[in-house]
């Protein structure tokens, strides 16, 4: 993302609504200005801020008298009165950035938008998780912190020798130059995106070690892991992974509850 | 919708939040799917959701493309349901998001009667989804929990603005913004439910909870 210099100014609106802080007022310029290496292309600025369209050298008059006066305006928080947050052309491998933190954009892999993975959402008719499986997905950077490729590559490479199989429909998968051990592809591990997610499955008696792992790399990484673990359910709508989890000690009170409402096409199910 | 599932808070903060959505597996059963979901949210806005979204182009909340200058004395900015409705046409996935328990109960009952085909999941506490499912009659066929934030916590800022960023999983709500939203109710700028709704304008699936954030907003 840019900004227009000559169009910018300098209302600060963008400044605090960046997920990655990544845009200032530059004291010398007196106008918005993105640090390009923290920026991830979420386009959040671009998409979720108002537009005005208002004239750039009016709007500075305007507020340069009204600073003289030591005069605040309060203009609504969320609005770039002139239009000045300008699209830049993504070229690889920067165009990770975008892929995996705008979550309007599908993933080519999966052409799926969001974070581009179905999860136990859609296992009432992918059966990805199978009985007796479980499913695991470690997400990075969420909230708000971001995350770069080497970080998920610290991670995958230390779950890739234990008894786990990476999920291959998946974004961070296809990425992956050796998924045997987890390694990705080197041209990408110094990019930043808002968030990726690993899928991984597993079986039960395997989540207490699996989950102590990742809980140790994650305390070594610069960034956030969010973890989920996903399970099929019985025919009376019960499994045998809440208690599990309650023995271990984690609280996992809030939860995506897959109905089982979907349905494979007659020619799919013959 | 993972973006759903990692939204932080006590249990008891969490009682006012039940987001449905509803989407076709890609490759297995996305033929017909843009009409199945439109029917989705149709059904859903009987049921009086805070708010609604498509996947592909956004929620109900959205930024506007050209503001008149007059809005910063006068924003009015409707709700155009409808639009959200009729602009679902591709296999995308669609969101309805609800405040209260007996909203997404009855809306569930009446998502079992349709038999649309597309899977749908209701993203909540896990016991009060438990208990929407018994009332409409369903046997839950798969469960995501979430475990929580781990790795660098220091990296996180303080609860409250946690509790509204991560009502939009993607992270188009950014900490800052939630962080100066909640100064601006604190100094009388703004009332929560105008500072609720600017943030509900960045989260392009439609999932965040304008009702709970402005509840938030008021608490803290």
């Amino acid at each position: 993302m840019q900004v227009d210099q000559d169009k910018c100014v300098a209302c600060s609106n963008c400044v605090p609504v960046c997920p990655m802080g990544a845009i200032r007022i530059d004291p010398t310029l007196n106008r918005a200005t993105v640090n390009e290496d923290e920026c991830v292309e979420c386009f959040t600025c671009y998409r979720g801020m108002s537009k005005e369209h208002l004239n750039p050298t009016l709007v500075r008059t305007i507020r340069g008298f009204l600073k003289l006066l030591r005069i605040r305006f309060d203009p609504e928080p969320d609005v770039c009165p002139t239009d000045a947050l300008t699209e830049q052309t993504l070229t690889w491998p920067r165009m990770v950035r975008r892929a995996f933190s705008d979550p309007l954009v599908p993933h080519e892999s999966t052409g799926v938008a969001g974070r581009g993975t179905e999860e136990v959402k859609t296992n009432d008719v992918t059966d990805r998780v199978k009985e007796g499986e479980v499913g695991l997905t470690i997400e990075f950077g969420r909230p708000g912190v971001g995350v770069r490729f080497r970080d998920i590559q610290t991670m995958s490479m230390a779950l890739a020798p234990l008894p786990v199989k990476f999920e291959e429909k998946n974004p961070v998968f296809s990425l992956m130059s050796d998924p045997a051990t987890g390694a990705i592809r080197a041209d990408i591990l110094n990019e930043k995106v808002l968030s990726a997610i690993l899928e991984l499955q597993t079986t039960p008696e395997h989540v207490p070690r699996l989950l102590q792992v990742v809980e140790q790399v994650a305390g070594g990484l610069n960034t956030i892991v969010a973890i989920g673990v996903a399970t099929r359910c019985d025919a009376q709508g019960e499994n045998l992974l809440e208690p599990l989890l309650e023995r271990e000690g984690y609280a996992g009170y809030r939860a995506k509850t897959n109905l089982g409402l979907g349905r494979r096409p007659a020619a799919a199910t013959a | 919708m993972t973006n759903t599932l990692h939204r932080f808070g006590a249990p008891e903060t969490l009682q006012d939040d039940y987001i449905v959505f509803a989407l076709a597996a890609r490759g297995v059963n996305e033929e017909g799917a843009p009409a199945k979901l439109q029917e989705f949210l149709r059904l859903a806005l009987k049921h009086n959701p805070v708010n609604v979204g498509n996947g592909a182009k956004g929620g109900v909340y959205r930024a506007s493309q050209n503001l008149n200058p007059l809005a910063h004395w006068r924003r009015t900015d409707p709700l155009d349901f409808k639009a959200i409705v009729d602009g679902i046409d591709s296999c995308t996935s669609v969101a309805a998001v609800f405040d209260t328990l007996a909203n997404c109960e009855a809306f569930l009952a009446e998502l079992k009667q349709a038999d649309l085909g597309v899977s749908v999941n209701v993203s909540a506490l896990a016991d009060k989804a438990h208990t929407c499912c018994k009332t409409a009659g369903i046997a839950r066929h798969s469960v995501g929990y979430s475990l929580g934030f781990h790795g660098d916590l220091n990296l996180l800022p303080d609860r409250h603005v946690l509790e509204l960023s991560t009502m939009c999983g993607h992270g188009m709500v950014s900490h800052n913004f939630a962080r100066k939203m909640m100064d601006w109710v604190k100094e009388g700028r703004r009332d929560p439910k105008q500072a609720a709704t600017y943030m509900a304008r960045f989260c392009t699936c439609g999932v965040f909870n304008p009702t709970r954030a402005a509840r938030i907003l008021g608490e803290s």
